[in-house]
Formats: C-alpha cells, structure tokens, sequence
C-alpha cells in the first residue's frame, strides 16, 4: 500500500482535578495546542472526529478555531475503549480523499463536572428507550448494585482471575510500573508520587476481589487533540510525520463495552484479538517488532488482557509477564510509559496516543531507546505507529 | 438479608424489547426470549433473532438453576439502594444463557466460582421485582 496517514500534531490541556472552564475551551485549547505543534493554520482544518459521548460539537469548535469549511464529520461508539478508533476513522477520511486535514478531539470536565466512577441510579417508571452507547449497564446491572465502570468491568475478570489462579496482588505490578513513569512525567498528575506493592495492597477495596483503589484510573479534567493528514503533506510540516502502519476496530458478535458479559469465552477480550489480527495482518508485523505498547488501563485488569490478545505472551500468562520490570522501560516491553490514564491522567484514551507520538520523536519523558513502531490499544480500536 | 420490609432496590428498567423480562419477573416468573421460526434462546433480548433473523419471538419459562460463572461484591463507592453490599454475579443459566443477577444466603466469606444455584424474586422500591439466587437445594423444585 502506497497511501498512508500520519500523525502531523499533538496537542493538550494541562490534567486536572478541577479545570475551571468549559469543556468547550478545553477542546479548542488542545486543538490550536495540536495545530501549532503541526504547523497548520486552524483555518484550513477540514475534518473533525470525537466520541459520541463528547459533549463539545463541531459548530462550537470551528466557531474557537475559525475553520474556513469543515468538510467531514464523524463520531466513534464506545467511549474510551473505542478511543483510538479516532485515530483509525482519521486515516480512512483522509485514505479515501474525504478531507485532508483532521482535527481529533476529546475533552471533558469529567472529574468536576460529572463522576464517571460515582454509583448512578437508574431512571425510574415506565418505558424507557436507551441507546445505552453499546452497553447494557443501565439495564441488566443497576438493579443489582452494579452501578459503576469499576464494577461492570470487574465482574467479567473475576472469571478470568479465577481462571489463570491471578490474584489482585499479582495486578500491583501493573499499578506499581506506572506509577514508576508516572512519577518522572511532569504532565502526570501523580507526578513525583510512585508507589509499593505494599501501598496497592493496603488501599481500600473498590471492587472485592478484583479491584483495589489503585487498580482504578483516575477521573480528570482535561483535553487532549490530534491532527491527521496525508503522510505527503505531513513531510513539509514543521514535526516529523508520525506514519500510522495500520489501524483497526474490533466489535465480534456479542461482546459489549465493559458489561462484556455475553461472548463465548470470559477468559479473553474478543475485541482486542479482532484487533490484533486485523493490525497484524495489515501491517505484517508482529508483536516482536513493537518497542512500545500503549493500553488503554481504566483499571488494571485490561492491560492484562490485551497483552494476551496482542500476542505479546501466551494466554492466562500476563500475571508473570508483568513482574520483574518487564513492563518498565527498560524491560522486555515498556508500557504505558506515560504513566497511562492510571498514572498520568484519565482522557478517556487520548493521552495514551499522545505519549506513543513523543515516544516515536524521542521527546518522552521517560524515553524508549530505539523507537520505531508502537502499538497503541484501547480494547475495541488500535492502531502501528512508526516513526520511520 | 432478601426479606427488607421495605424494599430500597432500584427498580429495572424496562425498555421495549426486554420489558417482558421484567413483567414476567414481577408476577414471579423467569422468562427468556424464544425465536419462534429457529428456537433459539437469546438474553439479552433483541427485536430481530441474530440466527435466522425472524422477527417472531416468544416468551419462554426458563429453568431458573444455573451456576455463578463470575461474583464480585461493590464496596466503594456503596450502591445506592442495598443496605449491605450485595454479591453480583453472572449467572450462567441451563438454557446456555448468562445474566447478572446477585447471589443470596451465601457468606461472602463463602462464596466462588462454580456453585449451583437456583432462582428466587427480591423486590424493588417501585413495586416491582428483580431475579436473584440462591444455593440450589439439589433435586428437583417445585
Ligand atoms: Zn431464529
């Protein structure tokens, strides 16, 4: 395949617990942050994509940025899982000719302003119609005292811990290595703050047995964007064009966001495999050629999972492979060096491509040395990137 | 610990397609949905059988004895609306199908994989009623 995509800008707000302004200035503040980075004038954006559940629009965002003519929307389902999905709608706007210039976004006031993590009782009386954004929480887990994504999440992975004999102990190493990037990251919240296997096992249960309050992403305030354009374009711009190799959505039958509950086989993410089979067969690498995996952690149990799903060690193994500084940089397969959305900030997903951008320029933090593709996952989308 | 005086659950919700499940539920019966042209048994409900794509469908009396395939118990922040923190479980059914639901009379102390339980009906603070389970006595029920 000759035509490729690239990652021409990052952009972003600081994270936070209390942003104090609108979700809609966040959103225009890390776009024209993703802009200038690229080198492209705000009015010759042409494409913007978001989730469904964003609460900025389109209107309002061109309204802040003074965009000429948008010619191509698009919004992804499924919230942060989807997340890089984003990224993969962005190539194939600009693969087929739809638009040159995309604009991604994402930003919320979602530690302020709303708790993802808070109990929510469900509507009462009545017929309700719900769309339900590809879950069905609201309906077959609140009356049961189900009531959060923490909860949605962990009663699918108390199978597989039961399975494979994993223990909440065996998830610290997860907790405990981010919090290590974290804590040299000056964009991470829990900036200067690591952790011991010792604080995880002493913090509280949110979720018995499965989740501990350290095995819990944080709720941010904050806006993360990215722009996309034509890996040609992106050559004569001001940053090295970070190619995306291949990107890909996963949504098998009967799997659903978070309350996963009804696919055949509990000890796996059938999403993620679907993914991992469409990047590797459309980019004809392998996990062996990846220096870097950035997975979507809203709680620790996910990064076990996916590192299965992508081939990076066999299946019910994930347990050891994260011991032993095999998941720090510096090990086998650094991950989420950013300190992921465990350790650096919770924007839904976004921040976890950000952090496999810099790492491909050599402008982390906590740099990897000899960078040339990174896998980024969030479960239901992943995308290669490359630097070369 | 299933017999509040005055119930506190939430209440279900009902939607188009699943308000079936929790009528029936309410009236003290466990149904499922049947496709009537293939059979098939299909939780959660769906207007359109996946199988055969038949828009024909039909309630079915679901055996109500399955094993728990998964539990968790939510400690923080607490549910609102139970007065202890309940075992939540996905229940896997004899018809091959699963559903969350909470396990009942069981310590949490007591409590794994793989035990068989059995359906019972706890109420909800809006006059309506939710599936729960409890250990299966053994034999045959009722
Ligand atoms: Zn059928």
């Amino acid at each position: 395949m000759s035509k490729f995509a690239a990652i021409a800008g990052i952009g972003q707000t600081e994270f936070s617990k209390a942003s104090g302004r609108s979700e809609l200035q966040l959103a225009a503040e890390a776009s024209k942050a993703a802009l200038d980075d690229a080198g492209i004038d705000p009015a010759d954006v042409d494409g913007m994509i978001t989730f469904t559940i964003d609460n900025s629009d389109e209107i309002g965002l061109t309204r802040c940025l003074g965009v000429k003519d948008l010619g191509y929307t698009a919004r992804i389902p499924g919230g942060g899982a989807a997340s890089v999905a984003t990224i993969h709608q962005a190539a194939a706007a600009i693969n087929s000719g739809a638009c040159e210039v995309v604009l991604v976004w994402r930003a919320m006031n979602e530690r302020s302003q709303y708790r993802f993590g808070q109990p929510m009782a469900p509507p009462s009386g009545g017929v309700v119609n719900i769309a339900g954004n590809g879950t069905g929480s609201l309906l077959w887990c609140m009356p049961f005292g189900a009531q959060t994504p923490a909860s949605w999440g962990a009663l699918a992975t108390q199978h597989y811990m039961n399975t494979y004999g994993v223990t909440n102990g065996d998830l610290g190493y997860v907790s405990v290595a981010q919090r290590k990037h974290a804590a040299t990251n000056p964009l991470a919240w829990f900036y200067g703050k690591p952790i011991t296997l010792e604080d995880h096992q002493a913090s509280k249960w949110i979720i018995e047995p499965v989740l501990r309050l350290l095995d819990c992403c944080q709720e941010s305030d904050g806006g993360v964007a990215i722009v996309v354009t034509s890996l040609e374009r992106a050559k004569d711009l001001k940053r090295k064009p970070i190619r995306i190799v291949s990107s890909a959505q996963s949504i098998p039958a009967e799997v659903e966001v978070i309350s996963n509950y009804y696919h055949a086989d509990l000890n796996v993410m059938p999403e993620a495999q679907g993914v991992a089979k469409r990047l590797y067969q459309r980019s004809g690498l392998t996990p062996k050629d990846m220096q870097l995996a950035m997975i979507y952690d809203a709680f620790t149990p996910q990064v076990l999972y996916q590192l299965e799903a992508f081939g990076f060690c066999d299946q019910g193994e994930a347990k050891d492979f994260i011991k032993g500084g095999n998941i720090e940089v510096g090990g086998g397969l650094p991950v989420n060096t950013n300190g992921g959305l465990i350790g650096e900030a919770y924007i839904h997903g976004m921040n976890n491509i950000t952090e496999a951008v810099r790492q491909l320029r050599g402008t982390a933090s906590n740099q990897v040395a000899k960078m040339t593709n990174a896998l980024v996952s969030c479960g239901m989308a992943g995308a290669i990137l490359s630097n070369s | 610990m299933s017999n509040e005086t005055t119930p506190i659950r939430p209440d279900p919700v009902f939607t188009p397609d699943a308000a079936f499940f929790w009528e029936g539920v309410t009236r003290g019966e466990l149904l499922g949905q049947r496709c009537s042209d293939c059979m098939k048994i299909t939780h959660p409900p769906r207007p359109m059988c996946p199988v055969c794509h038949s828009i024909k469908r039909e309630t079915v009396k679901l055996s109500g004895r399955g094993i728990v395939t998964s539990w968790v118990i939510p400690r923080h922040p607490a549910p609102i609306g139970f007065a202890e923190a309940p075992i939540v479980a996905l229940i896997e059914l004899e018809e091959g199908i699963r559903m969350v639901s909470n396990v009942i009379d069981v310590a949490p102390d007591a409590m794994k994989n793989g035990i068989a339980v059995e359906v019972r009906y706890a109420p909800t603070k809006g006059g309506k009623a939710v599936p729960v389970f409890a250990p299966a006595k053994g034999g045959a029920r009722e």
